[in-house]
């Protein structure tokens, strides 16, 4: 029960609905227009942290979904300028996403490269991409009947549509992670790919798919990116994976892989979200923001660690003891650490 | 819908609107009314330049009895300024002054601002024209753009390759500046001097510092910069000064004389522009505070006081101008400090 309690998602639900009821003292704070604009400056993150996830529980990394999302912003650009529609648009951009993370798919997968260095060198390579594209212009004027879906909240509600969207991706990569057998060998590979692979789970098609999944999703994020600016540059959303990571792991991921719940994330994500709204409007400058937002994100990974011996938790194949184990051996330095005492 | 052949570019021109109601009628016998919060927007929260501009800004508010203050991002980016709009808009400001850094990203958040009643004022960079009620532009674009080219070529004596080191891409004010010097250089008296690059230090010190040291290893005859932004000039005055290249190569552009003035004195710089930055956000704050008493509505011309500055009258398009640049060199340099 107290394990139960301890959970990192229980104190981010603590954390959460501290910062809504510190908000709810700032002025303006609860009014509807303010909560649906919360939420939708946090739709891009969101969307991308969404994608981070399974990729994250698998042990891997991509550094480079704000940079895909700046490259499709600048190819939806620079394909509205020369007159496509926009309804065309849409699947040649989600195409193009897909077709950038199956770069990075190949050289993980296929090639067996470590996913912090490749994706460090997509981040720049579609960042410079996106710049070959539009260069330094800033294409506007996107269409009127479509821009609502990515500014507009639903009528009569605060909900806006990219919300729905993103609820419904996260609902969609909950029940993949959560409730495939897809989903727990995700797990599986973070805590050891090698096991996992002798096991006969087809761990490189898994990894593969992902990233394909995280350039897709990139995309759509760069749509509504686009729309909801109404202006497609080269440097749009720059920056923007750093956000995501944060909210992954101030979700609880473990950035090993091998532990992390879709709920923690889509928690962290609305503390964060809640967190710099209330800080905005309190005039709170943005280098104390930086700075805060640093902390919780210290914090994030320091209390598993602190609490670590109560941990039991979310690894779905082995209880307690077991998956203490399983984790050592997740981290090589462990795996020698028992080695040596074995031998 | 009849069209089926998909949404293209254009295929919408016709709506027109969007102007957020602000159809206010002005009343120039208005008092301007006392606690007005005004907030002041700029592109970035640590350029020195504006936050000159938001103290000159800050000070005319509190000279009219409002409350004044300085928000903004840390990154020139486009998006990070509509976070900030949004804030002031449940914040619910009387007026906001922002300098934009892209002038459509902000335009929709700025429309929902003057949907709400708050008044709109661009300075330094302007937003789209229908979103905002007025800009006041620190000089005439072409004459800035025209005289930065004069400034080069007296220095250079009127032969050379030159390159320009902006800021952004995307920078409105420094784009139309590039295309005045541009179009000026296309003059006979300017037919020897060539524009051979334009590098960006997205007004990044250290991006532009090494944009700079990147000009002059890649161009080895190079004549002069044109740094029309006070975070390249300095930082591309820093890196020439220790550099073999110091006497060599002329740097001018815009530039405050507290940053540039031991450039000036050690032989760096002959000479180079600005405006007045507190006298420009000095007149944006009287300009807000005008509009959100209903004194002017932003129409062509209307005309306010601001204060210690005289009268001014809202031009085309609802722009103002400051006045003519003033130009900086060893002998007046000392005669100014900000």
């Amino acid at each position: 029960m107290l394990d139960r309690f301890l959970r990192w998602e229980t104190v981010l639900l603590v954390l959460c609905v501290g910062v809504f009821a510190v908000g709810s003292a700032s002025d303006g704070f609860g009014e509807q227009s303010n909560i649906a604009f919360l939420l939708l400056d946090y739709s891009e993150v969101a969307l991308l942290a969404f994608a981070l996830l399974p990729i994250v529980l698998t042990g891997e990394i991509d550094l480079s979904v704000a940079s895909t999302l700046g490259f499709c912003s600048a190819l939806t650009g620079t394909l509205w300028d020369a007159g496509i529609g926009f309804e065309t648009i849409v699947p040649l951009v989600i195409l193009a996403g897909v077709a950038l993370g199956s770069v990075n798919a190949v050289l993980v997968v296929r090639f067996g490269l470590p996913s912090l260095a490749v994706t460090i060198g997509t981040l720049g390579l579609y960042r410079g991409l996106a710049y070959v594209l539009l260069g330094d212009r800033a294409v506007t004027g996107f269409p009127e009947n479509y821009r609502p879906l990515a500014t507009d909240s639903i009528a009569g509600t605060f909900v806006p549509y990219a919300t729905v969207l993103v609820l419904f991706v996260g609902a969609a990569v909950a029940v993949l992670v959560h409730k495939t057998t897809t989903g727990r060998s995700l797990y599986a590979i973070g805590l050891g790919a090698q096991t996992t692979r002798f096991s006969g789970i087809r761990v490189d098609r898994i990894k593969f798919s992902l990233f394909l999944l995280s350039g897709g999703l990139a995309a759509v994020a760069s749509l509504i990116y686009t729309l909801r600016y109404n202006s497609a540059r080269a440097d749009n959303a720059n920056g923007m994976e750093l956000v995501a990571v944060a909210a992954v792991l101030l979700g609880g991921v473990s950035i090993f892989g091998g532990r992390g719940t879709v709920l923690g994330v889509a928690t962290a994500l609305l503390a964060m979200a809640g967190l710099r709204n209330v800080l905005f409007l309190d005039d709170v400058s943005n280098e104390i923001q930086n700075v805060i937002t640093g902390l919780l994100l210290i914090l994030s990974v320091l209390v598993p660690v602190v609490f670590k011996p109560r941990r039991t938790k979310d690894a779905p194949l082995e209880p307690s003891v077991a998956d203490a184990e399983r984790r050592t051996g997740a981290d090589p330095g462990g795996e020698l650490r028992r080695d040596h005492q074995g031998v | 819908m009849a069209s089926c052949g998909g949404t293209t570019k254009g295929s919408e021109e016709a709506q027109g609107d969007g102007g957020g109601g602000t159809a206010r009628e002005a009343d120039p016998n208005a008092e301007i009314k006392e606690g007005l919060q005004i907030a002041f927007l700029p592109k970035e929260i640590d350029n020195p330049y504006e936050v000159l501009v938001d103290e000159g800004g800050i000070d005319a508010v509190e000279e009219l009895k409002g409350e004044g203050k300085e928000v903004g991002p840390s990154d020139a980016s486009a998006s990070s300024q509509v976070s900030y709009i949004n804030t002031l808009i449940q914040q619910r400001q009387d007026a906001i002054v922002i300098a934009a850094n892209d002038p459509n990203a902000v335009a929709p958040a700025l429309k929902d601002a003057m949907s709400k009643g708050i008044a709109v004022v661009t300075y330094d960079s302007d937003a789209a024209p229908d979103a905002r009620q007025i800009f006041v532009n620190q000089a005439d674009s072409e004459e800035i753009g025209r005289s930065q080219v004069k400034l080069m070529s007296d220095q250079i004596g009127g032969e050379g390759k030159i390159a320009i080191l902006s800021a952004t891409p995307n920078a409105t004010n420094q784009n139309t500046w590039i295309k005045f010097m541009k179009d000026e250089l296309t003059k006979p008296e300017y037919s020897k001097i060539e524009l051979v690059k334009i590098a960006y230090g997205d007004d990044d010190d250290q991006k532009s510092f090494q944009e700079a040291q990147g000009l002059l290893q890649s161009i080895p005859d190079l004549k002069g910069i044109i740094s029309p932004t006070t975070v390249g000039i300095s930082a591309a005055a820093r890196y020439i000064s220790s550099s073999p290249y110091k006497g060599k190569v002329k740097l001018t552009g815009l530039g405050t004389p507290n940053q540039m003035r031991q450039f000036v004195k050690d032989g760096t710089v002959t000479e180079f522009a600005l405006w007045n930055p507190i006298e420009l956000g000095y007149l944006a704050g009287y300009a807000a505070a005008s509009l959100a008493s209903g004194k002017i509505s932003g129409k062509e011309g209307e005309k306010f006081e601001a204060g210690k500055l005289g009268e001014y009258e809202i031009g085309k398009d609802g722009e103002i101008i400051l006045g003519p640049p003033t130009n900086f060199n060893a002998d007046n340099i000392d005669d100014f400090d900000f």
